[in-house]
């Protein structure tokens, strides 16, 4: 099958669904002739026009509220932040506004608007950069919230959140933006809602977002030299969650481990490990669960402090490998 | 002529900025030029060699602002800068081998290297720091000016920001607070002529940043942000409102910065002959070509004052690689003042 970056697929999304439908448009700081910060719109201005791809002055909070405003009114905008950090300007109208319209209106609206963010931690940006916020924002009900890992999902989850009647936001994560994989070239969609299990194993769950979902993996090929069948879950969406699959994992497991790169307390790491404990697979844990997330601090700039801020591959192993052995 | 009939000659017309400095600080004034110019082509080196991370935003062009609006300033003044902020970091007072030792993400950094370029800052000069958000410093300054007036103190805020940041709810409502309660402190917007890629012309829909100042009935000006007796003058006059009790002004310096917004910069939206016009208007060459001229520094000063400058930043990239790496155990220090997380 054809390769495209991560990048290239979510470009590929972009352009497909303008193509498809002209009330799709894209508003975002860049992202015309510059290509966006992270070169994900690229040369998508001059296929589509300034009218289509619109860049916005530097104005988080307003621009989100035009977005609101325009898919209130019948149009289908795609608002690129340039970095997930600066969702902390528009949280006014994402969180007040865009999640509680419909609500408020007794249902006689909705707002079919999609916000993408390059997100997490990595590149040197330091701590308003490099942020990993999708779990407060899975917190609030009315939006959606995606986190794709691969090309794949990258593109499958744009368009269906482009499809979806309410507003979705899609985290990226900055580091697989230059990731490669398979992409079909029609305009295929992703579920919103389903995880999937991205390795089959029997001793443990580790349920990862974003790129722990890699970490996760290299993790697992290690830990299987020792003996240790890890089974790996993306988790795809925060929100709504796909609790059957994690709980189906956890039944044939036993033991589960959590990995984001968020801020690990209260983070979806606290409600995966609740909602284990609320349902039937709690009967069948043989061991404590485990959170891997975020220290307890900002992201440092230091690229040593800024590795030892989040999980790494070597750290999961370590954990599984505690949790398992001499149990198995 | 000799140079002290010169100099009489050239004081008796010169304007205030060359009478009201005398020549030590001038001379000061083309130092701190030069060793911005040199710590930033330093810096982008040492990045292009892979030695710093992350990313930066050089203000190369643009020291006669930085320069020009810290002169007349005291320690006790704040300021606060942006993403753009080395320029206003040495400007203020900072030592150059301690930023560079921040960028290199060192212990002996000015933020013990958990900032990096973006966060830059050294407080006890009074920088209250560079910033990673656009138009984040902008209310931050007027707080700043609240704490003065509210200690009875005669100092100012000096709040750096760029064109774009001027499209920011936050630029509104900070001057309109500025205004209402008459703060100490100026805004300080050194239009470069793009955020980003966006050009000002695409982003605003009045022609100058200063012309925003009569929404909040203060005074706005316009001046030419590579002459630094220029941008000095306005600075000193709006400085001296301020410590007088008579509130904010919004000064605008028009300038241009020579390289792209940061490291990923491809120059799309700019032409090749904007930026070489640009150059010829080198902020540095002005200055030292007005000092030559007026008889303040001969040719072998100036070659001194550069030279020295090269000198120190060549030490403070030596000083910086010799620092001490921060320990991973102390990732989540001083996230909170009593050390606890
Ligand atoms: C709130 C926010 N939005 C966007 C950015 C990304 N960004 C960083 S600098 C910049 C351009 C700023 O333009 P201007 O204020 O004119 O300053 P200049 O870079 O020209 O010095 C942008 C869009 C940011 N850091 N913060
Ligand atoms: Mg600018």
């Amino acid at each position: 099958m054809r390769e495209l970056s991560y990048a290239q697929a979510v470009q590929e999304a972009l352009a497909q669904a303008m193509e498809a439908d002209s009330r799709v448009f894209l508003m975002g700081e860049d992202i015309g002739v510059y290509g966006g910060a992270f070169q994900v719109t690229g040369d998508l201005v001059h296929r589509f026009g300034e009218d289509r791809v619109m860049d916005t002055p530097i104005a988080e909070l307003g621009a989100a509220g035009v977005a609101v405003g325009a898919a209130l009114a019948g149009c289908r905008p795609v608002f690129e932040f340039q970095f997930s950090d600066f969702a902390t300007l528009a949280m006014e109208q994402i969180v007040n506004q865009a999640a509680k319209i419909r609500f408020m209106l007794g249902g006689k609206v909705s707002v079919p608007l999609v916000m993408r963010f390059p997100a997490g931690s990595g590149t040197g940006a330091a701590a308003q950069h490099s942020q990993s916020l999708d779990a407060w924002f899975a917190h609030v009900p009315g939006l959606k919230v995606v986190q794709p890992s691969t090309p794949h999902d990258a593109k499958g989850l744009l368009l269906a959140a482009i499809d979806d009647p309410d507003p979705v936001m899609v985290f990226e994560h900055k580091l697989l933006y230059k990731t490669k994989g398979d992409v079909p070239e029609e305009a295929y969609r992703v579920p919103i809602g389903k995880a999937v299990v991205r390795r089959e194993g029997r001793h443990v769950t580790i349920v990862a977002t974003a790129i722990m979902v890699h970490r996760a993996l290299e993790a697992a090929e290690v830990l299987k030299g020792e003996g240790i069948e890890a089974e790996v879950i993306d988790l795809r969406t925060l929100r709504p969650l796909d609790t059957q699959t994690i709980i189906d994992s956890v039944k044939k497991t036993s033991r589960l481990v959590c990995v984001y790169e968020g801020v690990k307390t209260l983070g979806i790491g606290a409600e995966i490990s609740a909602m284990i404990a609320e349902s039937e697979a709690f009967d069948y844990l043989d061991a404590p669960i485990v959170r891997l997330g975020g220290v307890e601090a900002p992201i440092p700039y230091n690229p040593v402090l800024e590795k030892a801020a989040v999980p790494q591959s070597d750290g999961i192993v370590a954990s599984v490998r505690s949790l398992v052995t001499g149990r198995i | 002529m000799t140079r002290a009939v010169k100099e009489a000659a050239a004081v008796s017309n010169l304007r205030e900025f060359y009478r009201h400095f005398d020549g030590d600080a001038l001379r000061d004034a083309l130092r701190r030029m030069y060793l911005i110019r040199r710590f930033e082509e330093g810096a982008e080196e040492a990045y292009t060699r892979g030695l710093i991370h992350g990313t930066m935003h050089l203000s190369i062009g643009q020291e006669a602002s930085a320069v020009g609006s810290c002169m007349d300033l005291r320690k006790t003044d704040y300021i606060t800068s942006t993403h753009r902020g080395h320029g206003h970091c040495i400007a203020k007072g900072a030592n150059p081998a301690l930023m560079f030792a921040e960028f290199f993400g060192k212990e002996e950094g000015y933020c013990r290297g958990r900032g990096g370029s973006m966060h830059i800052a050294d407080v006890e000069s009074g920088n209250l720091g560079a910033n990673g958000i656009v138009g984040g410093g902008l209310p931050i300054a007027v707080g700043a000016a609240l704490a003065i007036r509210k200690q009875k103190r005669d100092d100012v805020a000096v709040c750096f920001f760029g064109d774009g940041a001027s499209n920011e709810g936050a630029f509104h409502e900070a001057l309109n607070m500025a205004a209402i309660w008459k703060l100490p402190v100026l805004f300080i917007c050194e239009n470069n002529k793009y955020g980003m890629s966006v050009s000002t012309e695409r982003s605003m829909a009045v022609r100058n940043v200063a012309d925003r100042a009569s929404a909040y009935n203060m005074p706005g000006e316009i001046v030419d942000g590579n002459r630094i007796e220029d941008v000095s003058e306005a600075v000193m006059r709006a400085t001296a409102r301020a410590r007088n009790g008579e509130g904010p002004t919004l000064i605008e310096t028009k300038t241009y910065r020579i390289r792209g917004h940061s490291k990923s910069d491809r120059n799309r939206y700019r032409t090749r002959e904007e930026i070489e016009e640009w150059k010829t208007r080198d902020p540095i060459g002005h200055f030292e070509a007005n000092l030559e001229t007026f008889g303040i520094l001969g040719k072998d000063e100036v070659e001194a004052i550069r030279l020295a400058a090269e000198a120190e930043i060549a030490a403070g990239i030596e000083f910086a690689r010799n620092g001490t790496d921060p320990s991973p155990a102390e990732v989540a220090r001083d996230v909170y003042t009593g050390g606890a997380s």
